[in-house]
Order: C-alpha cells, then structure tokens, then sequence
C-alpha cells in the first residue's frame, strides 16, 4: 500500500505534469476497459437479464420474479444445488489429506521429499479435457481401477459401473477433483508451514513434544490463515463445481448435473438466456453468502486461538 | 538403582520403536497418495503403446507387449491434426501471457508509484472482480462476445483470456510494493521519462514476478478449455483442449489412442513444471493470496 510519492517537480502549485497524466492514462485504460468489459458489464447485464423472459436473440420481456421462482420450486433445480453437497464433503477430505501430507513433508527429514511433493502436486497441471479420458478409462467397467481391485481379491461382478450407477457416481467425480487438487492444497500449505519460525520446533522438541502436539501446538494456529482460505474456496469451489460433470461425467449426465452444468445446459442448449441468469444470481448469492459467513465465523474463533498461539508460542520461546 | 537404568533403556527402546513404525506408516501413506496420483496416468501411459488387436485382448494395467510401439502417436498426431492444435495453442499462449505481463506490470507501476484520484477506486474495481465469481457470468459474457463478434474468433479468445485476469496485477502490485522507490526518482531527476524509467529500469527489475506470472498463466491458458469450447467451435482454430475434446468422434472408444493424445498434451505441461518448479510453487502461493 506504500504510494512512493515519486516525482517532486509535478508539486509546484498549479502545474500540471502531463508526462504523468499521459503515463497513468496509457498503463491504466487497456486493464480497465477489459475489467469492465468482462466484469462489470456482464454483471449489470446478468442482473437485467435474470427478470426478462429471453434467448440470445430475442427478448420476451420483464416477468419479475418468475425466473426466480422457478428455480425454487422445481425440484431438479434443488437437487443440482444439492450435489455441492458431494464436494464439500470431497472438499473436507482434499483438505485432510493434504494437511496431513504437507507436515509429514514438512517436519520429518524423509528421504526424496522433493519427489513426493512434485509427483502429487503434477495432476493439478494436466489438461481438464485430458482428465476426462484419462478418468472415463480408469472408471470404465473391467479397466483400471477393476483391474487394481480385482487384483486385492474383490470379483469383477460386486463392482459396480463407477460412472453410470447412481449410488456411486458422483463419488467417482468427487474423487477426481480430490485428485487434481489435493497436490495443490497440499503445496500451499507446505509454504505456510515453511514460514513458521523453526526455533519453535526446536523448543517444542526440548519441551519434549511429539509431533502430534507440535502439529496441534504449532503448525495449526500458525498455518491458519491459509488453511482458512483455502476452506473458504473449496466450499464455494464446491458451490459451483462443474469440471469433473463437465469432462469425466459426460455433461452431466446421469444424475451428475451440478447447477453450473444446469445453467450451462440453460444458457447454450435451451437458449433461456433470462433463466440461466437468474440461476447465476442465484448461485452467486450462494457464493457470497459462503463466503461472509465463513469469515464473520472464523473472524471470531480466529481472534481466540491467534492470542492463543501467540501465548504459546512466547511460552515456548522463554522455555527455550 | 540398576533396575531404574534398565527401565529408562527399555523405554527409550519402546520409544524408538515406536517412531520407526510412525515413520513406516508415513512413507506407507506417501507411497499409496503417490500410487493413487500416478495410476490413471500411468495406465494411459502403458495403453498408449498398445496396437488395436492388444488393446482389446489384453486388460487395462497389463504392460504393452512393444515399447517402441509409437503407431497410436503417429495416427493421432495426423489424423488429430495436433500439430496444428499446438501451433494455436502456443500462439494463444504467448500473445495471452505478453498481454497479461505487461498489462499487469503497466498497471501496477501506476498504481504503486503515482498519487492521483482515482487510484483507490481502481484497486476496489479490481478487488471487488474478485469476489464476483467469474463463472457466474458466463452466460451474459457470451452475450457481449457475440454482440462484439468475437464469436469464433482467434483473437475474440485471446482478449478475452487477457480481460479476466487479476491475479498477475495482484503478484506484480506485490512485487512493486517490495522495490526501492528511490531507484525510479533519481532517475527521473536526471532527466529521465516516466516511460524509460518503467521500461528500463523497473521492467527489467520484474523479472522474478514476470517469470511467475508467465508460468502460472501460461499453464493456466495451455489447459484452458471451457471458454474454448463455447468460443472456438470452428474446426480452423482448435486449441489443444479442443483438438482432445473433438477425439471422442473420430476414435471413439479406442483408448490406445486417445491415451497417446492424452500423453502428448502432457508433455508440455510436464516440462515446464520441471524447469519451472520452484516458480509455480511460489506463482501458486501469492496468487492464492488474493486469487
């Protein structure tokens, strides 16, 4: 936030320096146009739109609430909305799992952690479309994952079809964005730990703390902030999960349709330009809602255990 | 007093003991994550040799018979028309990752180095973007597109994947914030321009965050494929995510194919992360920051 206040000369009274008028006029008008093209007119638009009857080519017009009130009362719509449910609980679990394997790498002097880290971090690099092959083939009836599991003695008939039967599938893409993002998480939290003062393990060591109380003591409270964020963005994330729908699940098909691949469906397949918006209001509200609950919630549980940590840690520190 | 020796030594046993089988469950636990991680590529990587008679007589984790098998590469490499698919995607690449670098450096420089009205304003109109989640406008930014005619457009695409970035201003406005101040006023006192201080001194100073930001968003734009799919339809300009996406017609199920497509679009990706590494690490971490 530091504004250097560069340039004395341009601060005799009255005297406009037009090289620095020029210079903020050029750097900043392409960014702005294209934030507002992009960002804030298609959200005016998303708006109006989402009260008018219409295609993307012709208006019907104003019908208030209507779009809305659809969205409530047929039950597809509920239910799309409630398949987010499937990835939060993937997202808890992504989550977990790369916590767990971001302190294992980051405490413990394991041989080739560098390796680790890379081959699970890789997945999130790999093309979304090329993640649809790749899963449509590990999940095909007989393949790869049958073949794993027949291997571990479960026979090919108890196995169920991972991308059609409904009890399973949409675990089955839930896994696949576990999948692709755990590394990612994982990677994020290794930088936080890695900004936590070393000397505390030291003193915790000394103290005479296992690992479980070091991570509990000391990575927990001093990772929160990032731990926050990313719960924050893998609930949302999961409030508007589309990918794997989109490229293991075929569109959606099968009982997979999220309410992105619904408003998807809406905008670019029935053409109902005004009901897919009022859908996006709706999930953008949901979003929004998540979000401020979620930090007005750890605002405050964050404030006790940050004095707390920090009491900890000084405790651990004069130990030392 | 010798029995108390012996306690504290069967103890400190126990305790070993017990961290030796902590730290087999953790490479136990590291060796399954990894397993699980490389196993769907694996197994395309393996069908990826197969020929069409071996593909369909043997099962999906059996190794191929011929290494050197490289007929499935060579069919999708022509009748995929991958050449060309790599051609636009490395163009859409450097032309989107040049904009976004020096539209984010050009950017923040202003914003970080000049007091002037409307500074504040900028920054909230970039940091409420943020929050709007940009997914949910998909359906009206087609709209825009098409009343611009950018539908079907190379370049339509190329603007587009330029505009909704924020994250680069983000990581450059950091990177400016951390840069003496001092280094751009005496310059300027010599006699020195606004647009040679930025283009001579602080540019070439970016360099780490313009690394950062090169990789992070060319990645990003290499595996782009939702907006390439609504906006790009025509056959003459297939990205790489498109080319995969349009395989499903032509080889339908014959996965050794497909998988050998799968692997090549990989391979780019694969290389820059292992040149790369440490930027995409560090790229991930400040982009999350305010992402």
């Amino acid at each position: 936030m530091s504004i250097v206040s560069t340039v004395q000369p341009d601060l005799r009274r009255g005297k406009i320096n037009w090289q620095k008028v020029l210079v903020i006029f050029l750097f900043a008008v392409v960014p702005l146009f294209l934030l507002i093209l992009f960002t804030y007119i298609p959200f005016g638009k998303m708006i109006q739109f989402s009260f008018h009857n219409m295609s993307y080519t012709k208006d019907k017009g104003f019908v208030g609430f209507d779009n809305y009130l659809k969205i409530f009362t047929k039950p597809e719509y509920v239910d799309a909305m409630l398949l987010s449910l499937y990835y939060m609980a993937g997202a808890v679990v992504q989550l977990a799992l790369a916590l767990f394997f971001a302190s294992v790498l980051s405490l413990e002097r394991l041989r080739g952690s560098g390796i680790y880290k890379a081959v699970l971090f890789f997945p999130f690099l790999v093309n979304g479309i090329a993640i649809g092959y790749i899963f449509k083939y590990f999940f095909t009836h007989g393949f790869v994952l049958d073949t794993v599991l027949q291997a571990i003695g479960i026979p090919l008939e108890k196995l169920p079809y991972w991308l059609r039967d409904q009890s399973v599938n949409n675990w089955s893409l839930v896994f696949t964005s576990v999948w692709k993002y755990c590394g990612q998480n994982m990677v994020l939290f290794i930088g936080a730990i890695a900004s936590i003062d070393p000397t505390l393990y030291e003193a915790a060591t000394i103290d005479g703390a296992n690992r479980w109380q070091q991570f509990k003591a000391i990575i927990l409270p001093g990772i929160k902030t990032v731990f926050m964020l990313n719960l924050i963005l893998s609930i949302t994330g999961s409030l508007s999960a589309f990918e794997p729908a989109y490229v293991v699940g075929s569109m959606g098909a099968n009982g997979t349709a999220t309410f992105f691949i619904k408003i998807h469906q809406m905008a670019h397949v029935s053409q109902k330009v005004g009901q897919a918006c009022a859908m996006a209001m709706v999930l953008m509200a949901l979003i929004l809602l998540f979000t401020v609950l979620q930090r007005l919630f750890f605002r405050y549980v964050m404030k006790d255990s940050e004095s707390t940590f920090n009491a900890k840690a000084n405790k651990a520190k004069a130990l030392w | 007093m010798s029995i108390a020796v012996h306690a504290v030594r069967e103890s400190n046993r126990g305790a070993r003991i017990r961290r030796s089988v902590i730290r087999a469950l953790e490479y136990l636990s590291l060796f399954l994550a990894c397993f699980i991680a490389l196993l769907p590529i694996w197994s395309s990587f393996t069908t990826s040799f197969k020929s069409a008679e071996e593909y369909a007589s043997t099962n999906a984790m059996a190794l191929p018979r011929n290494w050197f098998n490289f007929g499935n590469y060579v069919q999708v490499w022509t009748e995929g028309d991958m050449l060309r698919a790599f051609l636009t995607s490395a163009s859409v690449v450097i032309v989107v990752v040049a904009v976004s670098v020096m539209m984010g450096s050009m950017l923040a420089y202003v914003l970080n180095r000049f007091r002037f009205p409307g500074n504040g304003l900028i920054r909230n109109l970039f940091m409420i973007a943020t929050l709007i989640p940009g997914i949910a406008m998909q359906v009206t930014t087609y709209q825009i597109m098409k009343n611009l005619g950018l539908l079907n457009s190379i370049t339509g695409y190329m603007i587009l994947l330029s505009g909704t970035d924020v994250i680069s201003i983000y990581i450059f406005l950091q990177y400016f914030e951390n840069l003496d101040g001092a280094l751009d006023e005496s310059a300027v006192l010599e006699g020195c321009t606004y647009f040679g201080v930025f283009f001579k001194i602080l540019l070439p100073l970016t360099k780490p965050a313009i690394i950062t930001v090169a990789v992070l968003k060319g990645v990003g734009v290499y595996n782009e494929y939702y907006s390439a799919n609504l906006y790009l339809q025509s056959n003459s300009w297939r990205t790489i995510s498109t080319a995969l996406y349009s395989f499903s017609g032509p080889f339908k199920s014959s996965y050794n194919i497909i998988c050998a497509g799968v692997l090549l679009t990989l391979i780019p990706s694969l290389i820059i992360f292992l040149v790369f590494q440490k930027q995409v690490y560090a790229g991930l971490a400040s982009g999350s920051v305010k992402g």
